[in-house]
């Protein structure tokens, strides 16, 4: 059991945008309601919104041993029958509109349904494994992150630990379930007995500020895009007497930004907390303390209560002096287990053993505080969206195969260089519609050629001067 | 241009849609019109008007015909 609900009954649990609301006690018998039909632990498609139907899903599976695969509601068709195909899930929980063929309807509730599959309950599962999640602006591939039982409670007692979080608190959502950011705020808030305030909306719409003032939301949540979109809607001229704790993480905020927060904050007696983690890390792998906020601006921090970092140089020994760039190496009972590919995988241990190589590049200063300065491998972020260079070429590659491309960019940037300037709308078009994210982050470069070695690996050095 | 075309041509642009789906659309509805959208959108509009939108009347704008009424007290008659 993930939460004991037991301990809140009283209190509120969630309340939603459509004036629904659930106590602790009424959660955990909804719950029961609803894992009965499932009978037992097996696999479930958790199709998210941030709706009272798919936080019923998501709360009662994890706490009663039913294992959930976060995937969001809009999902492209044909990545949802990649992966029902890879994992063969027994269930599949999603709202009322959702068509499976051959399913049957176990159970309705909030508009949502569990559906049964015909796949029948042939997944087996390892016993510590908890929760199923992808990394991310997800394209092409059927690859899951899991996550155990030891490793949500483990990242839920240090989030709640450095946030000194408590019953009072009344989170709004502002990221989705099936992202590990979303969900970690989730998690922690739960564990406290606070009540979360679901809605589906986003912060640039008016019934967003409509709920968050009605119901006195404390906190928030935000990728750096968020906190730029507020920056240009000019936020920190409305009132919102009751907000007080503002974090963020899922990339960095460029400093003048983190700086413009955490003076705001500290001018108006609130807490700015940047974080640093990943979904290989369950979430959260580091915080910087709201007080070192403007101290610190650009840094990360320092790791979560029960973690630790390291720099290691390119020979593989672990750097000591401060001011040196080093790949970020994470250690805490909060690392994952390892990947899935495919439902055989879901019978594996632990491939990780608490260490993980983040494939950040990063320095740390005389104070201990980490600040990440670039990447090891080849990927990026589109509004806090994670995206892997080297599989978006390979998607791109197999749907056109004739056309020479490659992808560069930077975070909240993806540039599409080909030779064959025709097909790159398309090639745009196509890379929106697969990871589901806006337009407006893919850009387009005709170039004379894709620059390449000898051995034909790409000179992505080169290719960037193409670039504008 | 006309105003008409001009905020025509700016819901085009910034949501990436044709002429005909542009008065059709609602914010949140469409994977076009999500937050990114939003903000292109408004970037657009303060551009193409020249004017800058309060946050009250960017979180208001969630419909082809709400963001006319809303160009209206800006002095921008479309």
């Amino acid at each position: 059991m993930m939460w004991r609900f037991d301990r809140h009954l009283t209190g509120l649990a969630v309340e939603d945008e459509f004036g629904g609301k659930l106590t602790y006690a009424e959660l955990r018998h909804e719950g029961r309601m609803l894992c009965q039909q499932a009978d037992g632990r097996c696999l479930v498609f958790c199709l998210c919104k941030n709706t009272m139907g798919s936080f019923l899903g998501y709360t009662s599976f994890l706490n009663d041993g039913v294992v959930p695969a976060m995937l969001p509601a809009d999902i492209d068709r044909a990545q949802f029958d990649a992966l029902y195909e890879a994992y063969k899930p027994k269930y599949v929980w999603a709202p009322a509109d959702f068509e499976l063929e051959d399913s049957c309807c176990r159970y309705e509730r909030f508009g949502y349904r569990l559906l049964q599959t015909p796949l029948g309950d042939i997944t087996r599962l390892a016993p510590e494994l908890a929760l199923l999640l992808t990394t991310s602006g997800s394209t092409g591939s059927p690859k899951f992150v899991r996550q155990s039982y030891q490793n949500i409670r483990s990242n839920t007692d240090s989030i709640v630990e450095y946030l000194h979080l408590t019953s009072a608190e009344r989170p709004i959502t502002t990221l989705p379930m099936n992202y590990t950011y979303g969900l970690s705020i989730i998690n922690s808030h739960l564990d406290v007995g606070a009540t979360l305030l679901l809605t589906d909306k986003g912060v640039a719409q008016k019934e967003f500020w409509t709920f968050f003032k009605e119901k006195g939301a404390t906190s928030f949540g935000g990728v750096p895009y968020t906190y730029e979109m507020l920056d240009r809607m000019r936020f920190m001229r409305m009132e919102l007497p009751t907000l007080k704790t503002m974090t963020q993480a899922g990339g960095k905020l460029l400093p003048d930004l983190h700086r413009k927060y955490a003076e705001w904050c500290r001018d108006t007696g609130r807490q700015f907390i940047v974080m640093y983690g990943q979904c290989e890390a369950t979430a959260r792998m580091a915080y910087l303390p709201w007080e070192k906020s403007l101290e610190k601006v650009g840094s990360m921090g320092i790791a979560i209560p029960g973690g630790t970092f390291e720099l290691i140089d390119v020979d593989g020994n672990v750097i000591t002096e401060p001011h040196v760039t080093g790949e970020l190496r994470y250690r805490g009972a909060n690392v994952t287990l390892g990947y899935a590919t495919g439902s055989n995988d879901l019978i594996k241990g632990n491939e990780r053993g608490g260490v993980l190589e983040t494939g950040d590049m990063a320095q740390v200063d005389e104070d201990g505080f980490y600040t990440i300065v670039g990447r090891k491998k080849r990927f990026l972020k589109l509004f806090g969206n994670r995206i892997n260079l080297d599989e978006v070429e390979r998607m791109l590659k197999i749907k056109f195969p004739d056309v020479d491309a490659a992808c560069g960019g930077r975070d909240d940037h993806m540039t599409i260089f080909a030779t064959d300037e025709a097909t790159l709308p398309a090639m745009r078009a196509y890379l929106t519609e697969k990871t589901g994210l806006n337009g407006s982050g893919f850009f387009t470069k005709g170039v004379p050629e894709i620059p390449k070695n000898e051995a034909g690996k790409t000179l992505y050095m080169e290719l960037e001067k193409y670039d504008d | 241009m006309t105003n008409q075309e001009k905020y025509l041509r700016a819901f085009m642009e910034a949501l990436e849609v044709t002429a005909a789906e542009a008065p059709t659309l609602v914010y949140g509805e469409s994977r076009a019109w999500d937050s990114v959208g939003h903000m292109t959108l408004v970037a657009a509009l303060e551009d193409a008007f020249d004017v800058m939108m309060e946050m009250d009347d960017i979180i208001d704008l969630s419909s082809f015909e709400k963001g006319k009424e809303i160009l209206r007290k800006y002095d921008v008659e479309i």
